[in-house]
């Protein structure tokens, strides 16, 4: 088994004891995968994709990022390996500029400013927004935010990619470019969407969620051709192929 | 553009200026921290009768906007709401202390002679920060105090308050705009509805700011901010530039240069 992998067995969580939002999931993801995690609103998959770096702990069963289990005593170890790109990029994005930003984890983890320096130009140009380096980040459009917050995990190097609604609020053209430099990725990512399109063009293999259960796990193409299996979990087929 | 929102344009502005690649800007941030400060101890330790000495003390802030470019003007217009209060602080001198005092061919009361001194201390301070923060941005700041060894907590909350403040006033538009939209003949909001919109604005809040540290926390943050790297090494024309203004500010401080430069001129002309 290739060493960058995620385990999850037997998990359950939930916020309120009534209510599970999560509900015995297991899966394991491979090296060089890539994941759509789909399902109407409030399935859980934004919250699966939060278990995994830890910020929920008390879950049960049991999540192994390259062998090493989910638990407080290792989040930095695991948080060193998953770059997790929020929904809202503004939660994202908080010092002042740009390179500040990016220059933020790497600094964190004590490396040396060339080394830093080296690492903020390379994500910014695997991204293609050198450009961007010096702007104040309040002052960029939802499409450079969304750009700025890949290329502030990509200075992490990190060998897993976590990506919560990336394409919300970006329009056609800051789409199809983000679809680009995913597909650009040769890093296991999971990608939790609604916009099934992207799925379809990012993705090899879909997992469709509902009720916090997977409901099917399999090749992009199948699930998400599969009108009444999507249409009874409250989601409707892409739009590329509702037109065929 | 309302309140609002022109005070977290204020605030980006000042971001802005501070971020720029100016001279100015790029003098060591603990030697920007230690001058401001130590300015404004020289300043305030002046005798509240000691205008003319006290005056000479403007010199820095006339060449400090000049070398960092900065707007006497725009500088007046942001500081607007905290001058007057400044001010405001001497105003009762002038009633406790009638004390007649000479200044030059020149009798003025001694309260008003304190008053103006105290207000004149007030709005150098103010200056001399607005100079720091206008040239200096607040992660520079923040690892300048960090140098001085002010515990790693409280350096924190002064960043994160910062960068808090917007993400609070942001909030607040959102609200406000979205019940200015459905009470349009309403002047402000109504009492009935402040405590619900308040509620609503710390929840949100929470939530912004936890996201926020999530973010942080995913990105190996573990309570130490690590602000800048080496790239702000302090430099030979850093030193130069604190001991000249240090040595400006002893013998301001020492000798009424004004006097003395009076004292010449006149002599010139005599």
């Amino acid at each position: 088994m290739s060493h960058i992998h995620i385990d999850i067995e037997h998990v359950s969580f939930s916020y309120e004891k009534e209510r599970r939002i999560l509900d015995d999931i297991s899966m394991h993801a491979g090296e060089h995968d890539s994941i759509g995690l789909v399902g109407a609103n409030g399935v859980g998959k934004s919250t699966l994709l939060k278990l995994l770096v830890g910020l929920h702990l008390g879950f049960s069963g049991e999540i192994r990022v390259e062998e090493i289990p989910v638990q407080k005593e290792t989040l930095s170890q695991v948080r060193e390996k998953i770059g997790y790109v929020f929904q809202d990029s503004d939660s994202q994005l908080f010092m002042s500029t740009a390179y500040e930003d990016i220059a933020f984890a790497p600094r964190n983890y004590g490396l040396p400013e060339a080394e830093v320096q080296h690492r903020v130009k390379s994500a910014l140009e695997a991204v293609g927004i050198t450009y961007l380096q010096d702007r104040q980040t309040y002052k960029m459009s939802g499409g450079e935010k969304k750009l700025v917050s890949i290329a502030t995990i990509l200075s992490m190097t990190p060998d897993i990619i976590l990506m919560d609604e990336p394409s919300v609020a970006l329009d056609p053209r800051n789409r199809r470019n983000l679809i680009r430099i995913l597909n650009s990725f040769e890093h296991l990512k999971i990608i939790a969407s609604h916009d099934l399109d992207m799925i379809l063009d990012t993705c090899e293999r879909t997992i469709l969620m509902a009720n916090g259960k997977i409901i099917r796990d399999g090749a992009t193409e199948d699930i998400l051709s599969d009108k009444e299996l999507l249409e009874a979990h409250g989601l409707e087929l892409p739009l590329c192929m509702q037109r065929r | 553009m309302s309140k609002i929102n022109n005070a977290i344009y204020e605030i980006h502005h000042i971001d802005q200026i501070a971020s720029r690649d100016q001279w100015m800007n790029q003098i060591h941030p603990l030697v920007k921290l230690c001058l401001t400060i130590i300015y404004i101890a020289v300043t305030v330790s002046f005798s509240k009768y000691d205008i003319v000495g006290l005056s000479a003390m403007a010199v820095y802030l006339f060449i400090a906007f000049h070398l960092a470019e900065l707007s006497f003007r725009d500088a007046l217009r942001r500081l607007r709401v905290v001058l007057p209060i400044v001010c405001v602080v001497g105003i009762a001198n002038p009633f406790f202390d009638r004390v007649p005092v000479a200044i030059g061919v020149f009798h003025v009361n001694a309260g008003v002679l304190s008053m103006l001194t105290l207000m004149m201390k007030g709005v150098f301070a103010v200056l001399a920060s607005y100079i720091l923060i206008a040239t200096t941005t607040i992660e520079k700041i923040c690892y300048a105090l960090r140098l001085l060894h002010i515990p790693t907590i409280l350096v924190t909350q002064i960043l994160l308050t910062y960068r808090y403040i917007t993400l609070l006033l942001g909030e607040v538009n959102r609200i406000t705009q979205a019940y200015a939209l459905r009470a349009p003949n309403q002047k402000g909001i109504h009492f009935k509805v402040w405590g619900s919109l308040t509620g609503q604005l710390l929840l949100r809040s929470i939530d912004r700011a936890n996201d926020v540290y999530d973010s942080m926390t995913l990105r190996g943050y573990h309570g130490e901010f690590r602000y800048v790297g080496e790239k702000y090494r302090l430099r030979s024309q850093d030193a130069l530039y604190f001991i000249v203004w240090i040595a400006l500010f002893a013998l301001f401080r020492k000798i009424p240069i004004l006097i003395v430069i009076g004292n010449l001129v006149g002599g010139l002309f005599a």
